[in-house]
């Protein structure tokens, strides 16, 4: 190995991407560092697929590349996609039994797309079943170096959850597995675990990334998002994964590629910062409020001014939320009856007793939880009442954005009420997972950009995250309003002892 | 319209709803072909298997096929329409839902007119919408299994529904076979029963008249006009004998079984009631502005019931001649090409729906394939308008053409000596020597009795064998007797 | 208003999931628990609003995006049906189907 490789996993994207263009490494030696490291760091659950042949395979090619000066702008940079993803050359599983060992005949758009950038596939990260989930605890899938499901940890303190649904993604980026990986947002899917493991991740604008080849869990509210240490790397990756994709994906909008990162160091003086009232409330605890409170203060220095605003609706999006998405889920998990692909039961009577049986044994309890709520909701007698009802709330709720956008550039508050919990903590009360999901969902009903930016630590020394919310196509705004707080502080730098 | 007929004092209620196959390169939602008859399963590509990950993508042709039958419905063609996901478990639909329209469809109303007989009878529509079609299930030859084909998952339809308009099987097989003609006609579907390109199924009730409708029992599937007819005449019949027997028809599914001529009612799924529609999310409203409508109306080719209209107005048809001469493009385009050769349009219609059907029906041949072309008739046509032959004399001329025995009118004429004489001179010879032989009836006829008037005719016309034109005959007798 | 343990069994069956009556007696309790905190949301006025049919459509109209009818997907069978649990000539193989 090089000299250079030593601190390789410390280096940023950016740094990384200079050095292998520059030769300094190669993309092969770099992919083999990070193969290593996540070997080594096992027990942490964040992988649950490696595949050394293809990902060396990958990394020869983009040798090949930059050797030719033909490289894209990530050329050689590992990173590692959310198992949701679906993917030709790593088993595509969802977190669930229904698709253990599922092999997909195509790769996601998302995933081609980073590809096309240059980046290598280390592997698949861990993730709760089908994306239900705040703590990574509901994934049914054996983690690598793990005969049995196994929780993921989170890197700050072992015996803690990671948050979710894309755990193993925050973890590999904290545990420095890979420099940067994806995640998916439904519901704070990328902002909340990178909250709980002091790392930075953005959900763009839905409609801003096809979802052409990621499993659905609620189509209206589905968006992919990078997952690194520094808004500059997320913007990196962001820029190469957004566009339209006008043959694969309806939803995704007809936006060109942009590039996130031209903004970044852009003044904040005079920035308008929206403060809801609604985040701040008794359901927060000290040590994030605190946390949060210094980061504004921080950005009061940097020019910015906060402004009070209102969404008043903010409590209503957790029975609004989890009304569409699980009445979208239920619809969208339907393909999972082990006729085309995946688990079928062993032993049954009928097609109905094989649908049914099948089903019971490859759905986990959180999932089948959802398919329940969704399927009582859009039955006959309740649509109006539940998913109609809630569907219009959710315009409420856009609205009251747009109102607060009216006095404000961007919104800042906490992404979750607190940090980390033990791993276990909420064992059978789902409830409180959804609660505890409050301050996310709201932009997630709006298809809002929203972000995590390192603000610090809470209690015990777990990482807690700022949320940046901006409006409509506003993200490179909103990485530039994180990379100036990153630029004045070194949370996101931090990293968690033993690693 | 005039009170429906009775069967033994009930009234038939008949509704139909057709799935009409749209003529589309792809698959309504994905890029794989729509070709019938490929090995299993090489037609269905990943989003027709519905694999994880995958989304739906409109097709626009598909869009394009719906506006244009609502154009030649009359029907109105909602601007903004909405993809809703109709939920059920069942082994031919891949995702657990079938993507269709609910609460609004692209096409909204209309109506279609036809001849029953010669009575006018219209059936209006309730709606068409677009969706797409389930796979197959083969049971032959898998042991207590059945293999899954899912080529056809996919293809576009649009499901055309009437509303209970229909009173008889044969009103409601004469408006499956106009509703056949007008999706042929204008091209958005290739029609073929056979492979399920267009299917119906008919919603069959019956009542004492006046009472409430009656319970209906839909038929499914009806793949042939003839299965249509039987199918429909048993279900009336079966259920008339319930209620007389006092059974009250119970709301079912049935199948036609064409070779007991039996309906029998099919397995039915026991929460088949509860769908769970909701919009689709993965697909945005379907949006038509007017300008779209525009261009494909003028893409559009003239419809039977305005070419019908034209016909009328222009050539002086009575409406029943039109709508039978445009039952299909070909026989419209045989008249109009007949019509310009022999400018008579009349006649030309009358040989067409007469001798050329005729002829046609009994070698079961569709008039593309006639031996005698338009020009023919045509020729034919102007031979008899010019008093060259008689009706009966162009009967034979026919057959010669239709057998094949000659392709020249003038040449079958002259060959078997159809001509009609119309030289008077040769005719008055003719005249001279009857009433010469025939003084009896001359004084018969000046002491005023017609009938011997029309014996001498009778003399002239069998001594000139035929051959001279009746009412030449005529005028000059009667100028010779005034004399 | 509360679930029935008949509610669990309707629903359970048109899901297509079949619970243990222990699943059940759970499943029960939670979804009650969690329609607790859906009944704020019934009470919210919603007359005269209409759904999002897209988020972004708050701001700026999203109308289908069409595609050119274009048949270009080849056959892939053999990819496609890697990961079938029955396969037998082409076809998928289920318990037998009665119409």
């Amino acid at each position: 190995m090089s000299n250079s490789s030593t601190a390789l996993h410390d280096l940023s994207v950016a740094e990384l991407a200079a050095q292998l263009r520059e030769r300094r490494v190669s993309a092969v030696e770099t992919a083999q560092h990070f193969l290593a490291r996540s070997r080594a760091q096992d027990a942490l659950g964040a992988y649950v697929a490696l595949n050394e042949e293809a990902t060396l395979a990958q990394a020869r090619g983009a040798d090949a590349r930059l050797a030719a000066g033909t490289a894209g702008p990530l050329e050689g940079v590992p990173i590692a996609h959310k198992d949701i993803f679906v993917t030709r050359d790593f088993p595509s599983t969802a977190g669930s039994k229904m698709l253990a060992g599922y092999q997909s005949p195509f790769d996601a758009t998302v995933v081609r797309k980073l590809a096309e950038a240059g980046a290598v596939t280390l592997g698949k990260l861990n993730c709760d079943e089908f994306a239900m989930g705040s703590a990574n605890e509901n994934s049914a899938v054996a983690p690598v170096g793990f005969e049995a499901p196994a929780p993921v940890r989170n890197p700050w303190d072992q015996s803690r959850i990671p948050g979710g649904s894309s755990g193993g993604s925050a973890v590999a980026v904290a545990a420095r597995l890979a420099p940067a990986v994806t995640g998916t947002d439904t519901g704070g899917s990328i902002r909340q675990p990178a909250s709980f493991c002091g790392i930075t991740g953005i959900k763009p604008t839905y409609g801003r990334a096809s979802r052409y080849g990621m499993i659905a869990f609620a189509s209206s509210l589905d968006q992919a998002g990078p997952m690194a240490r520094s808004a500059e790397d997320c913007a990196l990756l962001l820029s190469a994964m957004c566009g339209p994709d006008p043959d694969r994906d309806s939803t995704s909008l007809d936006l060109p590629a942009e590039d996130f990162s031209r903004s970044l160091n852009d003044s904040l003086d005079g920035l308008r910062i929206g403060i809801p009232a609604e985040f701040f409330g008794d359901g927060l605890a000290p040590d994030v409020r605190a946390a949060v409170d210094a980061a504004l203060q921080q950005y009061t220095q940097l020019g910015a001014q906060l402004v009070p605003i209102a969404l008043p609706r903010t409590e209503l999006s957790i029975p609004v939320y989890y009304i569409i998405a699980p009445a979208e889920a239920s619809s969208n998990l339907s393909r999972f009856d082990g006729v085309k692909f995946g688990h079928r039961a062993k032993h049954y009577t009928d097609l109905v007793d094989m649908y049914k049986k099948t089903r019971a044994e490859g759905f986990g309890d959180e999932v089948k939880r959802r398919i329940m709520i969704g399927t009582y909701v859009l039955s006959h007698g309740y649509y109006d009442a539940y998913y109609l009802q809630a569907q219009k709330i959710r315009r409420m709720i856009a609205d009251d954005f747009q109102q607060a956008f009216a006095q404000c550039d961007v919104i800042a508050g906490p992404v979750a009420p607190t940090v980390a919990w033990k791993l276990g903590e909420h064992g059978n009360d789902p409830l409180a997972d959804y609660l505890a999901d409050i301050f996310t969902l709201p932009a997630s009903l709006a298809g809002l950009p929203g972000m995590s930016v390192p603000a610090g630590f809470g209690e015990g020394g777990l990482p807690v995250g700022l949320q940046l919310i901006g409006n409509y196509f506003s993200e490179a705004r909103l990485l530039n309003v994180a990379h100036r707080l990153q630029q004045a502080t070194d949370f996101h730098l931090q990293r968690p002892e033993g690693i | 319209m005039s009170t429906p007929p009775l069967i033994h004092g009930y009234e038939v209620v008949i509704g139909f709803e057709t799935h009409a196959q749209l003529a589309t390169q792809s698959k309504i939602f994905s890029r794989a072909p729509t070709a019938f008859g490929a090995e299993p399963n090489t037609q269905a590509c990943a989003v027709d298997l519905a694999l994880p990950g995958t989304l739906p993508v409109m097709n626009r042709k598909a869009v394009e096929c719906a506006i244009q039958l609502g154009l030649a419905l009359g029907s109105h063609i909602a601007p903004e329409s909405i993809f809703a996901r109709k939920n059920y478990f069942y082994p031919d639909l891949p995702k657990g839902y079938q993507i269709s329209q609910f609460e609004i469809p692209v096409v909204q109303g209309g109506e279609v007119s036809f001849y029953l007989g010669d009575t006018p009878k219209t059936v209006r529509l309730v709606r068409a919408h677009l969706e797409e079609d389930a796979g197959k299930s083969l049971h032959e030859d898998f042991i207590g299994q059945s293999g899954i084909d899912l080529n056809r998952a996919g293809t576009p339809l649009l499901e055309i529904v009437t509303e209970p308009d229909m009173h008889s099987s044969e009103e409601a097989v004469a408006y499956a076979r106009e509703l056949h003609k007008i999706v042929t006609w204008i091209g958005i579907c290739d029609g073929n029963m056979q492979e399920g390109s267009f299917r119906c199924d008919a919603n069959v009730s019956v009542r004492k008249p006046g009472a409430p409708l009656g319970t209906r029992r839909e038929i499914k599937n009806l793949n042939s006009f003839k299965f249509m007819q039987q199918a429909i005449d048993y279900e009336i019949r079966w259920q008339i004998e319930q209620i007389e027997d006092g059974h009250a028809i119970q709301q079912a599914t049935v199948l036609f079984d064409p070779d007991t001529g039996e309906t029998r009612a099919m397995r039915t799924k026991e929460d088949a009631a509860d769908y769970r529609y909701f919009p689709d999310p993965d697909l945005p409203p379907l949006q038509i502005p007017e300008q779209w409508i525009e261009e494909q109306r003028a893409l559009m080719a003239e419809l039977p019931r305005t070419m019908a209209g034209r016909f009328v107005a222009d050539y002086g048809l009575p409406a029943y001649d039109a709508t039978t001469l445009t039952q299909s493009k070909a026989m419209a385009a045989y008249f109009e090409a007949t019509t310009r050769g022999c400018a008579q349009p009349k006649l030309a219609s009358n040989w067409i729906m007469g001798e050329v059907s005729r002829r046609l029906n009994q070698g079961d041949t569709g008039i593309e394939a006639s031996p005698v072309s338009a020009a023919q008739l045509a020729a034919l046509i102007a031979r008899i308008a010019d008093g060259t032959i008689s009706n009966n004399a162009a009967k034979q001329v026919f057959d010669a053409l239709w057998t094949g025995e000659s392709a020249d009118v003038d040449a079958v004429i002259e060959a078997k000596g159809l001509k009609q004489m119309n030289d008077s001179g040769a005719l008055e010879k003719i005249i001279d020597e009857v009433v010469a032989t025939n003084a009896d009836n001359v004084a018969q006829f000046r002491a005023g009795k017609d009938k011997a008037f029309n014996a001498l005719v009778g003399q002239i016309m069998k001594a000139s064998k035929g051959k001279a034109n009746p009412q030449q005959v005529n005028d000059l007798l009667r100028a010779k007797l005034a004399g | 208003m509360a679930l029935t343990p008949q509610d669990i069994g309707r629903i359970a069956n048109l899901a297509r999931l079949e619970l243990t009556p222990l699943e059940s007696e759970r499943m029960l309790t939670q979804l009650n628990g969690f329609f607790d905190i859906v009944e704020k949301m019934r009470a919210v006025d919603t007359s005269g609003l209409s759904p999002l049919a897209h988020p972004v459509a708050v701001i700026q109209p999203v109308a289908l995006r069409l595609r050119a009818d274009v048949a270009s997907e080849p056959d892939q069978r053999e990819a496609n049906q890697r990961s079938a649990p029955a396969v037998e000539r082409g076809l998928f193989l289920v318990p037998k189907v009665i119409e």
